[in-house]
């Protein structure tokens, strides 16, 4: 264990209630996400038992895995999906919890919402029934992803029974280069230390090229920790954090927030800190990634070819086989003009305005190809509302892009944005799973928002670099 | 309030072999069966691509293979339940009749729910994991014991000591892995840190 100590450590016992017979610890949890798709049967748990809320001030509600992106007029075409609506918005009503429904200028993905808000802040412990939960860690909180028996226990007692993770620094050094960005940082971290690389560890992103970042790019890393296996991500607050707070619905106001700012810089990791783990990356060298499989770690560079599975380390052997099956491509193949039939641009991970800003930047003036449906779905209303302000809108639906009302959307594929057979999506989203996006036999290769829309525009996997050099800011 | 308390020290069943690495919770329970408010019935849409094709049909899993109907033992390889943090998973495994899942690793989300729910989720080296599924494979309707307080899994006559989060082991073991009841009866130290963390408190300090 740490001696001295690092954020992680720090803001674990800062809200320690105490150790439990098991081993476990637990744990305060300062603000607690909920959304329509895990939180129902939590509900019911709590009712069977007789339990209410026990701090319904902490938790707040949105809807977003669900609702449709083309109209969102109630009562929804799909009977399951209004059912689930009417159900967070009983249950908000009857626990008295705030909810950002879609009446409100607030509705969006959980992990947008909680950050535009200023509900996610620095040295809180955050729970959430959603794996990418971790995208609040950008803040430098502590975010984890719970299951629905653990939503139950954060909604009777605003705690829950944790085992301690170890702390492993990523330092990013470097600078990122143009056409690269903070998804390509992921992805590469993903593909070095591997999907199952980070059970056991949270994962404490550090280093010049980290601190560069801003607030939205350092949530698109913390978002992915997951897929690195890594249940908690999170990044030290510093100025730019305060800045991206300041102002903010739920932030600290007036003096609460100079003394806020004390607390804030206090709690995060300092120089000497110590890690059980360390883990350095050069943002230098880094070039724009693309998956060409089924899990997050199958990622290359654009330039890459694809693997021969029989070179691979024997534990990757197996899911690199059929992932070059389920895709359909071969060992030595590029990613780099392989041909897409879809491309999506959204999602917790990479559904932000600087996002949508980055990717009109590279279709401004030109058309998506033939052969691509191509569709925007902004990650929360407000992203949104802002990207109207901007023109943003119109630069895509001149291009031949669709543009969507806020949500999940294609990233999972519980709505009715899906795609069709054997189609394959370049997709800004989280997953490649196999039927992640709808299909069953759907095939999705991930990657930056900007190489989106290159991929769109050209109707296959280009090189962004290529073309940011002669780009200009959007309007 | 109901309370529920069940120890959990031996499951005695046949093992049912689903290999391969890296299975997610998609590949579980694909998002569509979740769009339901309560987990009943969700049973049958375990492994529901893996199992069915397009039109239905189905295809070779071990899920539909008579030879393993009935089992309650998952036996499974590495980073199993990665990806999403749906309970929907586990909770459709247990709704087929898994009771506990043994396996090389498993992804942190997926083993904190199995333990919620009460399934033991144990692991086992590489080389012990390939033995015991060689057994299974050879004689399907061989039993097996898992036994939490010595950390062995008997079967055909050998043992394989494994290995498990200690403090998953003793919530199951003691009955306390419905976490509500525990938690909840800390609730007077629960109400006095939130008169103490800063950003409940005007982030005075002292």
């Amino acid at each position: 264990m740490a001696t001295k100590r690092n954020l992680f450590n720090t803001v674990w016992d800062l809200h320690k209630v105490g150790t439990l017979e098991s081993g476990q610890d637990q744990l305060f949890i300062g603000l607690h996400l909920i959304h329509e798709v895990t939180s129902p049967q939590a509900f019911q748990m709590l009712e069977e038992r007789g339990l209410t809320v026990l701090h319904p001030e902490r938790t707040f509600a949105t809807v977003d895995h669900i609702v449709p992106t083309a109209s969102q007029e109630r009562p929804f075409k799909d009977r399951l999906a209004e059912e689930m609506m009417q159900a967070i918005e009983n249950n908000t009503a009857r626990h008295d919890i705030e909810f950002f429904g879609l009446r409100t200028d607030h509705q969006g993905i959980v992990h947008i919402i909680g950050p535009e808000l200023g509900l996610t802040q620095p040295g809180m412990t955050i729970a959430c029934g959603d794996s990418h939960t971790s995208t609040h860690g950008a803040f430098g909180a502590i975010a984890f992803g719970i299951g629905t028996s653990q939503i139950r226990d954060v909604l009777a007692t605003q705690t829950m029974a944790l085992s301690r993770p170890k702390v492993r620094k990523i330092n990013v050094t470097g600078t990122l280069q143009p056409g690269v960005y903070a998804k390509d940082i992921i992805l590469r971290i993903i593909a070095e230390l591997g999907v199952n690389g980070g059970i056991g560890y949270a994962y404490e992103y550090n280093g010049e090229a980290i601190h560069q970042l801003s607030m939205e790019e350092r949530m698109t890393i913390c978002n992915m920790s997951i897929e690195g296996g890594a249940r908690v991500g999170y990044v030290n607050p510093d100025e730019k954090t305060y800045e991206y707070l300041l102002g903010r619905r739920y932030a600290p106001r007036g003096e609460n927030f100079e003394r806020a700012v004390q607390f804030w810089s206090e709690i995060a990791s300092g120089e000497d800190a110590e890690y059980d783990d360390v883990f350095e990356l050069d943002a230098n060298t880094l070039k724009p990634m693309v998956t060409w499989g089924i899990t997050p770690g199958q990622a290359i560079s654009v330039d890459d070819r694809m693997p021969d599975p029989d070179r691979l380390p024997e534990e990757q052997r197996d899911i690199a086989v059929k992932a070059l099956e389920h895709m359909g491509f071969a060992e030595g193949d590029r990613i780099r003009g392989k041909k897409i039939d879809v491309a999506f641009l959204g999602s917790c991970t990479n559904g932000r305005i600087s996002d949508l800003r980055e990717a009109a930047r590279i279709v401004q003036g030109k058309k998506v190809a033939r052969s691509v449906r191509a569709f925007v779905v902004p990650g929360s209303k407000q992203v949104s509302m802002q990207a109207e302000r901007e023109g943003l809108p119109r630069i895509f639906q001149d291009a031949g892009f669709e543009w969507r009302g806020a949500g999940c959307s294609m990233c999972l594929a519980m709505n009715p944005d899906k795609l069709e057979g054997r189609e394959i999506s370049a997709s800004s989203s989280n997953r490649n799973f196999v039927g992640r996006q709808g299909s069953p036999s759907g095939r999705t290769l991930l990657m930056s928002p900007a190489m989106v829309a290159a991929a769109a525009i050209a109707g296959e996997v280009v090189d962004v670099r290529e073309q940011i050099a002669d780009l200009q800011p959007v309007g | 309030m109901t309370e529920i308390k069940k120890a959990i020290k031996q499951i005695t069943g046949r093992g049912m072999i689903v290999p391969g690495n890296d299975i997610d919770t998609d590949q579980i329970i694909p998002a569509r069966y979740m769009k339901v408010v309560t987990f009943d019935g969700l049973g049958e849409y375990a492994f529901y691509d893996l199992r069915y094709d397009e039109q239905g049909n189905p295809k070779k899993h071990p899920f539909n293979e008579p030879r393993f109907a009935g089992a309650s033992i998952l036996l499974v390889n590495r980073n199993f339940g990665c990806g999403s943090s749906r309970e929907h998973a586990p909770q459709a495994l247990m709704r087929a009749g898994i009771a506990a899942v043994v396996g090389e690793s498993f992804a942190e989300i997926f083993a904190g729910n199995c333990t919620a729910m009460g399934v033991p989720t144990v692991t086992l080296e590489g080389a012990a994991i390939q033995a015991l599924t060689k057994i299974v494979d050879a004689d399907p309707t061989v039993e097996m014991t898992l036994d939490l307080p010595s950390s062995t899994i008997s079967c055909d006559g050998r043992e394989f000591p494994f290995a498990m989060h200690p403090s998953y082991r003793s919530a199951l073991i003691a009955g306390s892995w419905d976490s509500t009841s525990v938690l909840l009866s800390n609730v007077e130290k629960i109400e006095s840190l939130v008169k103490r963390l800063p950003y409940l408190n005007g982030f005075a300090h002292g």
